[in-house]
């Protein structure tokens, strides 16, 4: 056997990065937003304020970022106030929310659906069915072309 | 509305004569098959083979009477008609990857195709050398360009790629044409000059299909996100956007100056409005559900069902609109772009279907048989003006809303023993004022 084929260092490289023609996306200049402030969504949990709680917890979306802590982050806050409403209470939430909203919440029901855990999958499904009432096929496809995600 | 199955392959792409009675399609290979209209039938009349790869493109100029076809194998050919034969001429469009759309400009003195090498051969015919030139326009595009529309200025075109972006460039060529005069895309507008570049910023998706409006003030476009988006050149650069609930459309055109009509992968045109401020709502589908009828199976249904599908159930699978799969271009068929009274559509189900559309200001009619009335669209839209005018129509609901209406008539016929077939044909009526 040859001694050129034992290394394989070269596997270790993304070829991709070197093509000169590679689609690089528009930089947006603008300062991202950080997420939903935890403390503040806890104080309205406790208080049973869910609705404001969902409003606020779907505020400043961290989209722009790449910074994959600060998802992180805003991805738990969000996923709490989530899996804290009663079944009854999610038709009039996704209701207040208007078409971009409705796009949002899909990209984080989507996101939330990626790592499930003991109870999540089954409030996120309802969650699912009812902003999939409002959004349609075209939210879902918006979650999949989307570039900014959260 | 009529439906013609051509064949079972997919239609990829059709272009229509002039006076309508012949039809350009490629059905998914390297081929052209044109198609001559005879009393209700089609029958193939010429078959266009010279391309080497799949045919991507194909344009009818409809004044000179030539073809232009581009295709997967990064040629393009202009074909003419000589004693009944149409002869092709290549043209070198200098592409390096497949040629994916084509189109004459209104003069048919030059016309454009879009590549997957990122750029836009503008090809024009210089007479002293008996051949087709073409030109690049390569900045700043940075992905294959799915889609092109001419200004009806002969010079302005739109294109929209897989970057994300829907753009307008100048494709003035000094040789064939006068400079032209300023527009509200703008006035300077040397060779593959930008003149407006829409969307991406990190969002959207992949551009599938642009069109101007007959004045070219209004472009509109549709993108891989299920959005439709229209600008209005003479109100300023913002574009209004509608993000749809359906699966992204693949074709749009103007059929007036106020409406859009997209088709694509829900298998269903639909109507869009744009008012004059610019903005953009959603009117309704124009493919209504055939009405339930309940049918007996005869029994040569069923021994054709076990046959075909090896069941005697009538496990219905097709689709409740007409073509049974993506509508992937939207073309004129009567009328013009300012006013549109019937278009065509194909897809890849290898029909093609003619729909009617009547825009009419006359808010009193009578509908002297039965129907089933199904509202399709959604009171979200807002009106500003006020109408008075009264329907009268036999059925129990009574409504006052002010925007347009559906209806559909169904029609049994009954013929050769016992299978019962249900046609229906919707005409459209909207109001628009």
């Amino acid at each position: 056997m040859a001694k050129n084929t034992l290394s394989s260092r070269f596997r270790k490289l993304d070829i991709d990065e070197f093509d000169e023609n590679k689609f690089v996306d528009d930089h947006d200049e603008a300062v991202d937003n950080q997420g939903p402030d935890g403390a503040e969504i806890d104080n309205l949990i406790r208080q049973g304020d869910m609705m404001t709680a969902f409003h606020i917890a779907l505020r400043n979306p961290p989209v722009i970022t790449k910074n994959p802590a600060i998802k992180e982050r805003a991805l738990a806050i969000v996923l709490r106030v989530l899996t804290s409403f009663k079944s009854s209470d999610i038709e009039p939430a996704v209701k207040s929310l208007d078409r971009s909203g409705v796009d949002l919440l899909m990209k984080y029901i989507y996101r939330g659906f990626e790592k499930p855990s003991d109870n999540s999958s089954a409030i996120l499904l309802q969650w699912h069915e009812k902003a999939f009432a409002v959004g349609g096929l075209g939210s879902i496809v918006r979650v999949l072309t989307a570039r900014k995600t959260v | 509305m009529s439906l013609h199955q051509f064949l079972l392959e997919p239609i990829t792409c059709h272009a229509w004569n002039r006076d309508r009675t012949q039809i350009a399609i490629s059905p998914n290979n390297h081929e052209v098959h044109i198609y001559q209209k005879s009393g209700n039938q089609w029958v193939k009349s010429h078959e266009l083979k010279e391309h080497n790869g799949h045919i991507t493109g194909i344009d009818w100029a409809p004044k000179s009477d030539r073809i232009v076809t581009c295709g997967a194998d990064r040629n393009a050919y202009v074909w003419s008609l000589k004693d009944g034969v149409w002869k092709p001429t290549l043209v070198i469009l200098r592409i390096n990857r497949a040629a994916t759309f084509v189109k004459w400009s209104p003069l048919e003195n030059k016309f454009a195709v879009g590549s997957g090498a990122r750029l836009i051969s503008v090809c024009y015919f210089e007479s002293d050398n008996d051949w087709w030139v073409s030109k690049h326009i390569k900045k700043p595009i940075r992905s294959t360009v799915l889609s092109l529309d001419w200004h009806p200025n002969n010079v302005l075109l739109a294109a929209g790629s897989c970057d994300f972006k829907c753009r307008v460039f100048s494709a003035y060529i000094k040789e064939v044409e006068e400079k032209p005069g300023p527009t509200p895309w703008g006035s300077k507008m040397p060779f593959g000059a930008v003149l407006a570049e829409f969307g991406g910023a990190g969002g959207g998706g992949w551009v599938h299909s642009v069109s101007f409006s007959s004045s070219g003030n209004r472009l509109a476009w549709v993108s891989h996100d299920s959005t439709v988006t229209v600008v209005d050149g003479t109100k300023g650069s913002t574009p209004s956007q509608l993000k749809t609930e359906f699966l992204p459309l693949l074709s749009v055109l103007f059929i007036s100056e106020n409406s859009v009509v997209a088709a694509g992968h829900d298998c269903c045109p639909m109507l869009f409005r744009c008012d004059d401020g610019g903005s953009l709502t959603f009117v309704s589908k124009l493919d209504l559900p055939k009405a339930s009828i309940t049918r007996n199976i005869s029994a040569m249904e069923r021994f054709r069902n076990m046959d075909k599908r090896a069941t005697t159930e009538d496990r219905n699978t097709a689709l409740e609109t007409l073509h049974q799969n993506s509508i992937t271009q939207v073309s004129i068929y009567e009328g013009d772009q300012r006013d549109c009274r019937k278009f065509c559509t194909t897809g890849i189900d290898g029909a093609m279907t003619i729909w009617d559309f009547k825009v009419t200001d006359t808010h009193r009619h009578t509908e002297t048989h039965t129907e089933t009335h199904t509202e399709t669209h959604t009171e979200t839209h807002t009106e500003t003006h006020t109408e008075t005018h009264t329907h009268t129509r036999r059925h129990t609901r009574r409504h006052t809303h002010t925007h347009g209406d559906t209806h559909t008539h169904t029609e049994t016929h009954s013929w050769s023993g016992s299978l019962i077939s249900c046609h229906h044909i919707g005409i459209f009526l909207f109001f628009l004022k």
